[in-house]
């Protein structure tokens, strides 16, 4: 087990570095330069030997090999470099843009299963086959939705037309629900495709014909012998998803005019904020590889064929 | 029958049917029939028989689109036909329950063992958690576990198939139900293992006055263990009675047929001992296959087993799951390197051929699967599965090609319009057919059999196990056949090797071993060879055939 933990720790931290990088060789490929777009404004004034000075401190024309072992020290110890544009350490950027940003993903997150789990389960045991089609279509239209759209339409309609909740000046909560309602919904649609798929199958296996012949009921072979399996694989597609749910909060973002994240990548692209970008995707990837890990740690958990294999 | 008291199951003219896409198919045609408490009753058939839709509409458990048409079933006298789902609930387990076809998937991957036996005495009434982990202990013991106090903490994973069976049947015997219907129990299960688990479903039985419907396809089993038997075929009855009786003296013509198709230990023509003078097709010199486990250990699946097959002959390997058989065979068609020893075929070592000459090697060595339906890709035709070893070798004609593929399925006995089918379409029977053809056409010397007929019902066992012996005579086959089954080893095998946990426990002449085992494991694997009781064996040894 220790072995098997140790392992999967090891690619973890393989995996960050990768990502650090990969995104480090395309960063400085990029065309362009930081500098020259901020110090070359004529607002500053700046004659070109104050320049040189600038990008010497900022060690921009020295080796890229030297470049990257300075980073990557820097990034090891927490430091991430100064914003370019902002002029201030960028993991002072990240203590106001972060917390926001996790929150709304958890919320969204959250959320998305509830309403995944409630699809699939109410899919699975609505009354009437047509409800029960009715249900099963709901993912695929969540899919098609546009985040942005819905974003738009949930503000229209809660906001405007049913005044239900504020948009001008709300509470620190009810500025979080119509963004999470918007997160979740596309995280939502494809986790309860696969859980009603799951379900579906598992409910075909002989142990549920034999719980069956028990005398258990309709909700009780639900709960107790298909929601647990079938959950298993979806397991893995939810760590997955959370790649979607940092793209899906960019956007979501933007559009309810949230700090995070989101607009302080958007902001470092429009400004080539090099050291900015980075630390984004450094810490965008530690998050996923960090979600990842603890699906898969959580899988001997839940699952007992998992322990015995690996304590071997 | 009027002697008896009330049936504890009385099936009345019950009509089953499925649907698929907008048509219905019946596949039950008002079937009849009753049970009596305390009576083993075998239903018997073929697949596609209706013996497991009849059984399955007994206890309620048609799958989604299966209904139940007309007819009535009565339980304890009640007919329970038309009973809400919820009202049924209240019987399944209690008063009728079941032991099922498969216990490797029979039990819930992720619960306990003792939370599935503790789950059918909590889903019928109150029961203090401790007195049902007292019970469930108790069931367990019972139903011969050893060590019952550690079986419920384990998960199903941690058991053996047998064992896992033993859990099932605790499940069903727990409530002390009336009825228990048991599903093909022992299909999936060893030989030795299902004659321990088949004496601990009629201890259980006896002891608890319980009345048994048994689905099988095995007329072996039915002929030992049933009071009476019920012939089915098309979801039609073709004879029901008492089962000595109808064994003896069968009325129907099926039933005729069916009992001279299964296989059975005692033979009309032994085959003709093997010549001396035959060359060796096959020699393997002390095998031994090690396999790596995780933690640096090893895991030995075969250990010294050694034989030689002559040109022309047939050699069986017989044992039990994890005895090593598959492992034997994979190292005689070159698929895996042996850990030691040597397999030699016409003097060339398999286990140092390059990849190059291992591929020529192959056409001298040909495989045939368990499976028919999993060794066929589905979306070819037959054409393209037969003629695709072809295709792998030096190239030849299209005409020619098509010349093989024909002659080829003629000499398996298929009709030549089988070419433009898909595997879907093809029977079992068909299926393994053409199996066999796509490994005879590239003209190998050897062919192993890899319990070839394991799955089959016995009317087409019959027919591909006489296919075989016919390819044999006219092409000079030898065959490695691989099977568990040691009656069908006895009718087509001339040599034996029997393996127990990857050691060789016996092995020569099929007469020698069959007649006198030298190990006490043949002796026992012999034994517990359904069918002692099958009228046949008695008539054969009475020297009495006709």
């Amino acid at each position: 087990m220790t072995r098997y933990v140790a392992g999967r720790i090891g690619q973890a931290v393989l995996v960050l570095w990768a990502a650090f990088t990969l995104s480090f060789i395309i960063l400085q490929a990029m065309p362009g330069d930081a500098v020259l777009i901020k110090f070359l404004n004529p607002e500053f004034g700046l004659s070109a030997d104050q320049i040189r000075e600038i990008r010497q401190a900022y060690a921009i024309d020295s080796g890229v090999l030297v470049q990257y072992a300075h980073t990557f020290a820097n990034f090891l110890q927490g430091d991430f470099g100064y914003s370019m544009q902002a002029g201030v350490p960028v993991s002072v950027q990240l203590a106001t843009n972060l917390p926001p940003t996790l929150r709304l993903a958890a919320l969204g997150f959250g959320a998305a299963v509830v309403l995944a789990v409630f699809i699939a389960f109410l899919s699975s045991i609505a009354p009437f086959a047509w409800l029960r089609n009715l249900v099963q279509s709901l993912p695929s239209l969540f899919i098609s939705v546009p985040v942005f759209w819905l974003a738009i339409m949930l503000i229209q309609i809660f906001s405007f037309r049913l005044k239900l909740v504020s948009v001008i000046n709300p509470g620190p909560w009810e500025s979080l629900i119509l963004p999470v309602a918007t997160l979740s919904v596309p995280i939502a649609a494809p986790l309860a495709q696969i859980l009603i798929r799951n379900i579906d199958e598992i409910r075909t296996r002989p142990f549920v014909g034999v719980a069956r012949a028990k005398g258990a009921g309709e909700l009780h072979l639900l709960w107790r012998h298909v929601a647990r399996n079938a959950l298993l694989p979806t397991l893995t597609i939810a760590g997955v998803l959370f790649g979607e749910l940092l793209a899906g909060a960019v956007v979501t973002e933007t559009v309810f005019g949230l700090n995070g994240i989101g607009g302080l990548t958007e902001k470092a692209v429009s400004n080539q904020d090099l050291s900015v970008l980075q630390a984004v995707v450094v810490i965008s990837a530690a998050a996923f590889v960090t979600i990842n890990l603890a699906v898969d740690l959580a899988y001997p958990f839940l699952d007992p064929r998992l322990r015995t294999r690996n304590g071997a | 029958m009027s002697t008896f008291g009330k049936p504890v199951l009385d099936v009345r003219d019950l009509h089953v049917s499925y649907s698929q896409g907008d048509s219905r198919t019946t596949v039950v045609h008002g079937v009849s029939f009753s049970v009596q408490p305390g009576e083993v009753v075998a239903l018997v058939g073929e697949s596609g028989s209706g013996k497991t839709s009849t059984a399955q509409a007994v206890i309620g458990l048609l799958p989604a689109n299966g209904r139940l048409e007309s007819g009535s079933i009565r339980l304890n006298g009640e007919d329970i036909s038309r009973w809400s789902a919820k009202r049924l609930r209240n019987i399944r387990g209690a008063v009728v329950s079941l032991i099922p076809q498969d216990p490797g998937n029979s039990l819930n991957p992720v619960l306990t063992v003792g939370a599935q036996v503790r789950e059918i005495l909590e889903l019928h009434g109150r029961i203090d958690r401790r007195d049902a982990d007292r019970r469930v202990i108790e069931l367990l013991a019972h139903v011969g576990l050893t060590d019952p106090e550690l079986r419920v903490r384990q998960y199903p994973h941690e058991l053996s198939g047998g064992m896992k069976q033993r859990v099932l049947i605790a499940i069903a015997i727990a409530l002390r139900p009336a009825l228990i219907i048991a599903d093909e129990p022992t299909s999936a299960l060893d030989v030795t293992v299902q004659r321990r688990i088949l004496d601990l479903i009629d201890d259980l039985r006896r002891e608890y006055g319980t009345a048994v419907l048994f689905v099988t396809h095995d007329l072996g089993v039915a002929a030992d263990r049933s009071d009476r038997i019920i012939v089915l075929q098309g979801g039609r009855i073709q004879e029901q009675g008492e089962t000595a009786a109808v064994l003896a003296a069968p009325e129907s013509a099926y039933t005729r047929k069916l009992l001279s198709d299964v296989p059975s230990l005692i033979i009309a023509q032994p085959r003709p001992a093997v010549e001396a003078s035959r060359a060796p097709a096959v020699v393997v010199r002390n095998l031994v296959q090690d396999f790596d486990l995780p933690g640096g250990r090893t895991y030995r699946a075969v250990d010294d087993v050694s034989f030689t097959v002559a040109r022309g002959t047939t050699h069986a390997i017989v044992g039990e799951s994890g005895s090593g058989k598959t492992t034997t065979i994979r190292a005689i068609a070159g698929f895996q390197k042996p850990t030691s020893g040597q397999t030699l075929i016409d003097d060339f070592d398999v286990g140092s051929l390059k990849s190059g000459s291992l591929r020529q090697f192959r056409r001298k060595v040909q495989l045939v699967y368990q499976n028919p339906w999993g060794s066929l890709d589905p979306r070819q035709t037959v054409r393209a599965i037969v003629e695709e070893p072809l295709l792998n070798f030096e190239p030849i004609g299209r005409a020619a090609r098509e010349a093989q593929v024909t002659a080829i399925i003629e000499r398996v006995g298929l009709p030549a319009g089988i070419l433009s089918r898909l595997p879907h379409a093809l029977s079992g029977g068909q299926r393994q057919r053409v199996a066999i053809a796509r490994a005879l056409v590239l003209e190998p010397e050897i062919v192993v059999l890899d319990e070839a007929v394991s799955a089959l019902d016995v009317t087409v066992q019959a027919q591909i196990l006489a296919l075989l012996a016919q390819l044999q005579r006219d092409l000079g086959l030898t065959y490695v056949f691989v099977s568990h089954d040691l009656a069908v080893v006895r009718q087509i095998a001339d040599t034996v090797s029997v393996l127990q946990n990857g050691r060789q426990v016996d092995h020569g002449p099929v007469e020698q071993v069959f007649n006198a085992p030298s190990s006490a494991y043949t002796r026992e694997l012999i034994a517990a060879i359904p069918g002692r009781k099958l009228p046949r064996a008695t008539a054969l040894s009475t020297g009495s055939i006709s």
